[in-house]
């Protein structure tokens, strides 16, 4: 038989529309909440009302009797069992990690800390016991701002810890030949150049994923099984086995359709050791779902973070050194990552900028409100806001344009690869391209002449103009780097590729998607690789028992290292096929060649398919001497290095400074992560993480009363803004190929956020720089706004 | 406990149910529908949209004994033999969802806005959509695919 192929288009870089979105536009969707188990029982948690307070009788009686309870537990039920919550990330070798039970034994030290669990035959009947539950609380004073909780006489969260410090990480950095380290370059500054320092604010926000999370635990099996909507099944089925003692191969964990995660369901968490807990306990499936309300109150927040920086500088405007002080909150506990989250800003503070010396100082700090974790970007937002409001606001001190200023500090595109002050190797960027197209989509100088005449007329609505050129590392990570940084575990991602008998594949991906579109981008690289039908490709994740080996989504990760598991588990498949097609063919290997799905004898009509090929190593009657049955390949990436991707986003805003409202009037982003596999997709994470970035400059703030109850704890209060809310953006790109990998991506995911909420900050301070504004703190209400310009005419 | 008769995505249930119970939760827990789905608690985020009676409703704040002799479609009743909605083949053109979870009432809210204004500018649109919440894409491309559909006569 021969095969004759012709060459199919190459499926990276197409606008495939997604492979997900049919279950999900019919509401055929597998959330966690949708499922259920013979005879499954259903959790409502008893959760603090007070942020600190030792427990002192917990009386379930009457809850115990309510209709339809089967069982209340309390923390005193689980003392013995329970263990604690994990931190895999020890930042300092001295890094102070309390205990934290899952169910709060003697004390609760934020609102929202679970004391008892309630298990009902229905959910309705659950929550209606909770209010009979009957705790004493002995109230203890709350602390709730990081200065506070660091200042003489604070009250101690942890008393065992003697101190409300987790760590204190200092990481000083210089480059060769730099003159001294930072103190001596500041000292130089102060001299015979500038130095200038800024305090930011970065807000604390709600990640609010908008499936709330939910988890089924089915206990009667020979494994224990635990559905979760969490975005690390892998992660959390090694924890679940170190921390309560279950044996691994016990485990299952499984991730259905996740409703979005954004970081939010990057953790270890109370509630899914307490599902775990009390359905081994009771034997019986138990299925525990928060409302909005809980959710808000206790699944990790994201951000909250004093910065202080100082900026050494030449006179011209050339940078030298850079000074950063953090002050990080924890909230109550250590979550999973813990000072982890702020540490990977540590090498994004200096941006994309060149100088000499840099020293990074990061103190991390208990407080009485719930714990802080990653949320989309995780320390890199942090650190992008705080390097571009200093670079705006340092241009606007000398006088000069901030890209003109951003210009003269930033690396030149022909000097990648370029290694940087904090010691990364970036290989490959152009900030002159992107910013140039940036520049010409949003007609920066029309607008920065409007802006001036409107200045000029004293027009009561001003423009303001506000520049990010950001940078990110994504790709999580090289695991010898993660070592390094005493981060528990590696960062490497696996995949495999199974030819089936009937010619289709499975790809089966370590890599667990909630939104991101994996199973259509994974179909793309896997159709280019082997030469087969897009649609004749299934892409598996999410379930431990099916993906065996796995790190999971988080930090723009997938494409970087499980998307390069894929082409590297293709390969193999094609090496074997190739030999085995060679022994059919009657042909050597080495005159085989493979082009579009077909393995064909060079010089020859002779050929055989890739379908044809999974058949015979399936059939396995006449394989090659010493090739085994069965088609697949099966690929661990770990990466050397991150990728780099960057870009430029310019935002211009009116500020009307009667009222103080501030409105987007256009935003450009011109991003560069490298080579796109799928155009469509990467657009849709730019538009969604650019809003999540304006969300946080102008609405979002997890707000605490001085009691320590949190006021944002529904979405009546926690602004999460509409679409009436929004503007239209404009997106573009440059394609700066990373060399890193062999698709040379850089990964998409969080770059829009990172980007977007300086850029924002930046455009309403320059609307209001005439009235003497140089900052106003997030988010921009139309309060504040008002409020500074006041405070500005006051100066 | 009380009887109600609801005809839902085109069958017709009789059932008893609490006086407090929702419809949302009618339709999940009693019905099967868990197409339609909860975001919230505070009637906020929309994801919960289904039609009463052809126009769109929160169904959490909606009790399933108000439904008693209406008919209610779902996201699950849109497609007919097989055949997408419209809205939904334009969701999926235009690439307006990512995890998808507030989709189902993205799209019964957007049917619905097209009822009132079969043309509506970005804007209007926007507006048309402001009681539901999407955390992924940003809201741009979900305009795009409800003015897409409005193009094509959804």
């Amino acid at each position: 038989m021969t095969a004759t192929t012709d060459a199919p288009a190459m499926e990276v870089g197409r606008d495939r529309r997604r492979k997900e979105d049919r279950r999900l536009i019919t509401g055929r969707t597998r959330w966690t909440d949708n499922l259920s188990a013979p005879g499954m029982l259903h959790i409502a948690m008893v959760r603090s009302p007070v942020a600190h307070a030792t427990i002192g009788a917990v009386n379930v009686k009457a809850a115990q009797e309510a209709s339809g309870v089967v069982a209340v537990v309390t923390g005193a039920d689980l003392a013995d069992e329970q263990g604690t919550l994990p931190n895999v990330w020890s930042i300092t070798p001295d890094q102070k990690v309390p205990p934290h039970p899952s169910v709060a034994v003697d004390t609760v030290r934020f609102a929202g800390e679970v004391v008892a669990v309630v298990v009902a035959r229905s959910a309705a009947e659950a929550r209606d016991a909770i209010e009979l539950v009957d705790v004493d609380y002995d109230d203890l004073p709350v602390v709730l701002d990081t200065r506070d909780a660091l200042a003489d006489g604070a009250t101690i969260l942890h008393p065992d810890l003697g101190t409300n410090e987790s760590a204190h990480l200092v990481l000083d950095f210089q480059t060769e030949g730099a003159a001294g380290n930072v103190d001596a370059v500041i000292e130089t500054a102060s001299k015979d150049g500038i130095v200038f320092e800024r305090e930011y604010e970065q807000q604390r926000l709600i990640p609010a994923f908008m499936e709330p999370r939910s988890m089924l635990c089915d206990p009667t099996g020979e494994q224990i099984v635990l559905w979760s909507a969490t975005q690390i099944p892998h992660v959390l089925r090694v924890l679940l086995a170190l921390s309560l003692g279950v044996s691994e191969s016990k485990l299952r964990v499984v991730a259905p359709d996740v409703g979005g995660g954004f970081g939010g369901k990057l953790q270890v968490t109370p509630e899914e050791f307490i599902t775990v807990l009390v359905a081994r306990r009771l034997g019986k499936p138990c299925k525990y779902t928060e409302t909005r309300s809980e959710s808000l109150m206790v699944a990790h927040h994201g951000r909250a973070q004093h910065q202080k920086l100082t900026l050494a500088a030449k006179k011209d405007g050339t940078v030298t050194g850079l000074k950063v002080e953090l002050e990080a909150d924890m909230g109550a506990y250590l979550s999973l990552l813990g000072g982890g989250t702020p540490t990977l800003g540590a090498f994004m503070f200096n941006a994309i900028y060149k100088f000499d010396a840099y020293r990074f100082d990061l103190r991390t700090v208990f407080t009485n409100k719930a714990w802080t974790d990653a949320y989309r970007g995780a320390g890199r937002p942090e650190a992008t806001f705080g390097i571009e409001r200093l670079m705006d606001d340092f241009a606007h001190e000398l006088g000069m344009d901030p890209l003109e200023l951003r210009e003269k500090n930033w690396i030149r595109h022909e000097e990648f690869p370029f290694t940087t002050v904090a010691g990364l190797e970036y290989d490959s960027g152009n900030y002159e391209a992107a910013t140039a197209k940036a520049k010409e989509l949003f007609g920066y100088d029309e607008l920065r002449a409007e802006q001036a005449e409107r200045r000029d007329r004293k027009d009561p609505v001003q423009l303001g103009i506000g520049v990010s050129t950001y940078t990110e590392m994504c790709g999580l990570a090289p695991s010898r780097i993660l070592g390094a940084l005493s981060y528990a575990a590696g960062g490497w991602e696996h995949a495999s590729v199974r030819m089936l008998p009937t010619g289709k594949v499975e790809v089966i991906t370590g890599s667990s998607a909630h939104g991101q579109g994996h199973e259509t981008a994974w179909s793309q690289i896997a159709a280019d690789a082997l030469g087969v039908d897009f649609d004749d490709i299934e892409v598996l994740h999410g379930d431990t028992a099916v993906a065996s080996r796995g790190m999971d989504t988080y930090g723009s990760r997938s494409l970087v290292v499980g998307g390069m598991a894929v082409v590297a588990a293709a390969e193999k498949v094609v090496e074997k096929a190739k030999v085995i097609a060679a022994h059919m063919l009657e042909a050597s290997p080495d005159d085989v060649d493979f082009a579009g799905g077909a393995f064909s004898v060079r010089g020859t009509d002779q050929a055989k398919s890739m379908a044809e090929v999974a058949f015979a190593a399936f059939a396995a009657h006449d394989l090659p001497d010493g090739v085994e049955p069965t088609l697949e390949g099966d690929a661990t990436i770990d990466p050397n290095t991150f990728s780099y991707p960057h870009g430029t986003h310019l935002c211009a805003v009116e500020v009307d400074t009667e009222t103080g409202q501030v409105t987007i009037r256009k935003y450009v982003c011109v991003d560069d992560i490298g080579k796109v596999v799928n155009p469509l997709i990467v657009e849709g994470q730019v538009h969604g993480g650019v809003v999540q970035g304006i969300a946080q400059a102008l609405f979002e703030e997890a707000v605490y009363d001085e009691s320590g109850t949190l006021v944002t704890g529904s979405f009546t209060d926690y602004l999460v803004p509409s679409a009436a809310d929004l503007p239209t953006m404009v997106t573009d790109r440059t394609e700066t190929p990373a060399t890193t990998n062999p698709l040379g991506v850089k990964g998409v995911g969080e770059a829009g956020t990172i980007a977007s909420t300086p850029a924002v900050v930046n455009a309403a301070v320059d609307a209001l720089r005439p009235y003497g504004v140089d900052d106003i703190t997030m988010p921009l209400s139309p309060q504040r706004v008002w409020r500074a310009i006041q405070d500005g005419a006051d100066r | 406990m009380t009887s109600i008769t609801v005809n839902v995505d085109g069958a017709s249930y009789t059932d008893e149910v609490e006086p407090r119970m929702l419809l949302v939760q009618y339709l999940r827990e009693q019905l099967g529908k868990t197409g339609t789905v909860v975001g919230c608690d505070t009637t906020n985020c929309g994801a919960c949209t289904v039609h009463l009676d052809g126009r769109s409703v929160k169904s959490c704040s909606v009790l399933a004994v108000q439904a008693d002799g209406h008919e209610v479609t779902t996201i699950e009743g849109l497609a007919t033999n097989g055949e997408l909605h419209p809205m939904q083949e334009a969701f999926h053109e235009s690439h307006a969802l990512q995890c998808g979870y507030c989709t189902p009432g993205m799209i019964m809210q957007a049917i619905d806005l097209l009822m009132d204004n079969p043309d509506p500018s970005e804007q209007e649109v926007r507006e048309g959509l402001e009681g539901n919440l999407c955390r992924c894409t940003g809201y741009q491309n979900i305009v795009k695919a409800v003015r897409a559909a409005a193009k094509a006569g959804a």
